[in-house]
């Protein structure tokens, strides 16, 4: 059985504790986007602000959520902010790659196989996005640590409708 | 002396847990401590025995079969449907009809009643605090058919505001009320709001799911013309619920889903319904269902319902009190402060602890509660909140349950130390 450690290890504490880029952006220019957990009720409500070059320039994070996906939100606006919408949406792809090691198969004692870990990605450091790992030892958390890459996928999936349309 | 009454009206609780197979069951060394039976309660040992023996001897098709046990399934199914009829104060089994569950019971009455018997313009009026299961059946029923919806608001306390109950009920077809709230745990005053809605013309409606698992049921004292409830929270199995309707209302209403049991007799060209309950049951029953809500209803029977009830209002007002006096203001209690307007259900935030946090750290000693918005939203928002904790008691549950529930917050604040 996998225990509580796993989950709230102290880097996910103290970014629960100490949100980063918490807040909100003047909108427009900033893209605005909720996500919902309709599970839970957890939303969590995204600011991007996306310069002409394709770089997030600023990112903000606003609602309401546990641990996991307050925590999970605040590593990912450090994780991208600068980063251009390619790098994102590597990040988002290796972290969601991270979170569906449940569907490959937990041994016996529900323990994730060691050797998992966020799938490499050349240039990016990854270091404290490895602490949501824990969470696939917990299944219906799953979807609190997505919350915030789904909905900034669905940020720049939006803002490229935006500029389809243009 | 029935087993599990010690005396008078007073449940032993330790003879009652050793009648529940699943309260054995050790989690990484804690011992299962559950505290979910608002969501579903867990089984004695009676219902699993008479399930099983049921499919290991009695097992066929009901309503078909001339052999043995066709015959003996045939009475032991429609058996239940009296005992169902007697334990809710119901004058005749023929008002009694099975269901999946109270959602299901809710979405008969919706679709059948509510689509020949409620014109456009008329109103339905609901409450603040349903479930999703008596408000979503409505909800569609108003994009449908154009009926208004309107609603008792809930004050802070958790209770219904009924000074305007009169012009509410102005136009008002059906009211469609909870007994007791799975959030807030208040009981509310259904006999009162069915006496004016039915001088009002309307007819009542009563979400039981909450309350019949917990407390004597009399649909007449209650006054209400349907009444749904199922049987996962009353110790009974999952896949069968009851809706409890008027039998003149019952005949009148057109049936709800199509297939074999609910007819009369069938043509390539048409279709002559099957008599009340019948009409409503469409296909196979749940007949190993029924099986075991009769063992349940048996089993709560015998422990009694004043007995059952008696001890889940002195374990809430323990379980208030305890929380108040070890953790003061850093919990937030929902719903009414005094126990006897309330049912066993306690629903509270933490510090500024998320209740999916507080959840996850009370598993961690094999404490189980819920977590989450409870299939309330709009009653979420009505408080301000997204989320609650929510521990709920049924007649397995002491004095050392809410022991361990507020030992985990004590937890869980030193893991957040907020």
């Amino acid at each position: 059985m996998a225990g509580l450690e796993d989950l709230y290890r102290e880097i996910i504490l103290d970014h629960y504790r100490s949100p980063r880029n918490r807040g909100e952006l003047p909108s427009p220019p900033a893209r605005r986007v909720e996500g919902f957990n309709p599970l839970c009720g957890d939303e969590v409500v995204l600011y991007v602000d996306i310069d002409p070059s394709g770089r997030v320039a600023d990112i903000k994070v606003a609602g309401q959520g546990c641990s996991i996906s307050q925590s999970s939100a605040s590593m990912m606006t450090a994780a991208v902010k600068g980063r251009t919408e390619a790098e994102a949406r590597d990040l988002i792809r290796a972290f969601k790659a991270m979170m569906s090691i449940h569907e490959r198969g937990l041994d016996a004692n529900g323990d994730a196989p060691d050797d998992v870990s966020m799938p490499a990605v050349a240039g990016l450091d990854l270091g404290e996005l490895e602490a949501l790992r824990g969470v696939v030892k917990f299944p219906v958390r799953i979807k609190c640590a997505t919350l915030s890459w789904n909905t900034l996928a669905q940020a720049f999936d939006e803002a490229g409708a935006g500029a389809a349309a243009d | 002396m029935a087993p599990g009454v010690a005396d008078g009206m007073k449940l032993d609780v330790a003879r009652v847990k050793k009648d529940f197979p699943i309260l054995d069951r050790e989690l990484d060394g804690h011992r299962l401590v559950f505290l979910d039976s608002a969501a579903s309660s867990q089984k004695p040992r009676a219902v699993l025995d008479a399930m099983d023996h049921y499919y290991a001897t009695t097992h066929a098709n009901v309503h078909r079969g001339v052999y043995t046990i066709a015959e003996e399934a045939t009475a032991a199914y429609e058996g239940v449907r009296g005992q169902v009829a007697r334990f809710i104060g119901a004058p005749s089994p023929r008002g009694v009809v099975f269901t999946k569950n109270a959602t299901e019971a809710i979405n008969l009455v919706a679709h059948s009643y509510g689509r020949g018997r409620l014109a456009p313009g008329k109103a339905v009026l609901l409450t603040e605090m349903e479930h999703h299961a008596n408000l979503v059946p409505w909800l569609m029923l108003r994009e449908e058919r154009g009926v208004e919806l309107r609603f008792l608001p809930v004050d802070d306390d958790g209770r219904l505001v009924l000074d305007d109950l009169d012009r509410q009920l102005e136009g008002v077809g059906l009211v469609a009320v909870t007994a007791m709230s799975n959030v807030l745990g208040t009981l509310n005053p259904v006999a009162r709001i069915a006496a004016a809605a039915h001088a009002a013309g309307a007819v009542v409606l009563v979400d039981a799911a909450q309350s019949v698992p917990h407390a004597v049921t009399d649909v007449e004292a209650l006054g209400c013309d349907f009444l749904a409830f199922s049987a996962h929270k009353m110790c009974g199995p999952t896949g069968i619920g009851v809706l409890w309707g008027r039998e003149e209302l019952l005949e009148a209403m057109p049936a709800f889903l199509g297939g074999g049991e609910m007819i009369r007799d069938v043509r390539l060209d048409r279709w002559i319904p099957n008599d009340i309950p019948w009409k409503f049951e469409a296909g196979t029953p749940p007949i190993a269902e029924a099986i075991g809500l009769g063992a349940a209803i048996e089993y709560l029977t015998e422990l009694g319902m004043d007995a059952v009830r008696e001890h889940e209002r002195a374990l809430t007002a323990h379980a208030l009190s305890t929380l108040a006096d070890r953790h003061g203001d850093d919990v937030r209690v929902f719903g009414p402060p005094d126990p006897g307007e309330r049912g066993g259900v306690v629903s509270f935030t933490y510090r500024d602890i998320h209740p999916h946090d507080l959840s996850q750290v009370l598993d961690s000693s094999g404490v189980c509660i819920r977590a989450g918005h409870h299939c309330a939203k709009p009653l979420m928002r009505r408080y301000g909140v997204g989320a609650t904790a929510r521990a709920s008691f049924y007649v397995y549950n002491d004095e050392a349950d809410v022991q361990a529930l507020s030992d985990g917050l004590v937890a869980a604040a030193e893991i957040f130390a907020v």
